[in-house]
């Protein structure tokens, strides 16, 4: 089976993971495009760690506001009930266990909920960011990644050896695998995504991948 | 009520010496005061330190540079202390090559590091960073089974900070998501200097919307609205 990486299978399986009135960071890059995917009837709160809760859209062409940014630093909206505050606030928000839901990038992720997303020692140094406080203080994380990297090494890991995010804190892997929760040490699959199968993630993933009864097909 | 000094953009970047450290506001350059960070780049102010969010943008392909990255590009900080420089390319060369010193801080840690400074508090207890490279050479302190770092606070000699609408007496309200770190800056440090788009007379601030109280404020600068 040939892999073809599909990032818009994990942001769309990421969306339906959402109850109406949960508050949600969504990190840059893939994650942001979570929002696009909601499922009709599903009204959540987007929190924007610049400061504030009710982003909004991406405005039309023309009506951006330069001071009106998203953590990307990219022209966004604020929707009507939207409220504005200081890095401070913001930051309380997410590290006091406001958030329900944070969905972050991976460089890599290993069994134990160990997240590196920062840097790659020597090549590429950008920075935490907020993405340790995210780790830390979400009440539930989420990471979205394609499977494979470039090399077509797995970013699933069984420890992570770029330096950490943080430690012990990730709860869901989403790839265009499959859907995978972490708990006692080991990846837990819950479904993989067709055309992939079962044998075909764990002849491809050095890690320990729990396959449970109810493990299942999706097509998305 | 006391009125403000309004003063030039010049003479604000004026009273940054060389060695100080700043707070500067802003979030990729959104909350970045523009013509007093014109105004110290022309005045080649040097060996400062730099304590701001990020580095802001520099756009390699196209030399294109907002906020504080023209100071960045001209070396003008021997030491800058932010949590993200990935849209700056010329601070992670300078950072690898020995050139500045660059200290990476957890955002929300940087944030109440600079709460904490100008709250009268020696520091903070995060559990952000336990188990990582960030907690190296840090107090590990135990509350009641849970691991947080020590994060001593942080203090500035001048904030430079950007707002919306300030009245003559200094208080201020910002504009949308520039707001970020001014607030906090503002009262961390022994000058603070505010670049605003608007100054409105004494009364016309509903004081229940002001957002920093006048007080904390010595300079203001009405901008020239290039935003």
């Amino acid at each position: 089976m040939e892999y073809k990486p599909n990032k818009e299978i994990i942001v769309k399986r990421i969306a339906k993971m959402f109850a109406n009135g949960d508050l949600v960071n969504l990190g840059i890059g893939l994650p942001t495009q979570v929002g696009n995917h909601l499922p009709d009837g599903v009204t959540i709160l987007l929190q924007s760690e610049n400061g504030f809760v009710g982003l909004g859209p991406v405005p039309e062409k023309g009506a951006e506001d330069p001071m009106l940014v998203n953590a990307g630093g990219m022209p966004v909206t604020l929707l009507p009930g939207g409220a504005y505050f200081d890095s401070a606030a913001s930051f309380g928000i997410i590290r006091g266990g406001h958030v329900d839901y944070t969905v972050l990038g991976v460089l890599q992720v290993d069994q134990h909920g160990n997240l590196a997303n920062y840097m790659i020692p020597g090549k590429m140094v950008p920075g935490m960011g907020g993405a340790m406080d995210l780790t830390v203080g979400a009440k539930t994380v989420i990471t979205a990644t394609t499977h494979f990297e470039k090399s077509g090494e797995a970013k699933l890991k069984r420890n992570c050896t770029l330096p950490l995010t943080a430690g012990n804190a990730v709860n869901y892997v989403v790839t265009d695998l499959g859907f995978f929760e972490i708990a006692d040490g080991k990846f837990i699959l819950r479904e993989y995504f067709a055309p992939y199968t079962v044998e075909y993630i764990l002849s491809n993933t050095d890690a320990d991948i729990v396959i449970p009864d109810d493990c299942r097909e999706v097509t998305l | 009520m006391i009125e403000k000094k309004i003063i030039s953009a010049e003479e604000a970047a004026g009273m940054v010496k060389d060695g100080d450290t700043v707070m500067l506001s802003g979030f990729m350059a959104c909350g970045s005061p523009p013509d007093i960070l014109d105004a110290l780049c022309e005045q080649e102010t040097k060996e400062m330190t730099l304590i701001c969010n990020d580095t802001a943008i520099y756009n390699v392909k196209t030399g294109d540079m907002n906020g504080v990255a023209p100071l960045i590009h001209k070396r003008q900080f021997s030491r800058v202390i932010v949590s993200h420089i990935g849209t700056n390319p010329e601070t992670q060369r300078q950072m690898n090559e020995g050139e500045t010193e660059v200290e990476l801080v957890p955002q929300g840690t940087l944030a109440e590091q600079v709460r904490a400074g100008g709250a009268g508090l020696g520091g903070i207890l995060t559990p952000t960073g336990v188990g990582t490279e960030v907690e190296e050479g840090k107090q590990v302190i135990d509350i009641d089974g849970k691991k947080f770092l020590l994060e001593k606070a942080r203090k500035g000699d001048i904030a430079l900070i950007k707002a919306g609408t300030a009245d003559k007496a200094g208080n201020l309200t910002y504009d949308k998501s520039s707001r970020n770190f001014g607030p906090l800056m503002a009262t961390a440090c022994e000058t603070v200097i505010v670049e605003v788009d608007e100054i409105v007379e004494i009364g016309e601030l509903n004081p229940e919307c002001i957002v920093t109280p006048g007080f904390f404020v010595d300079y203001l600068v009405q901008t020239r609205g290039t935003k």
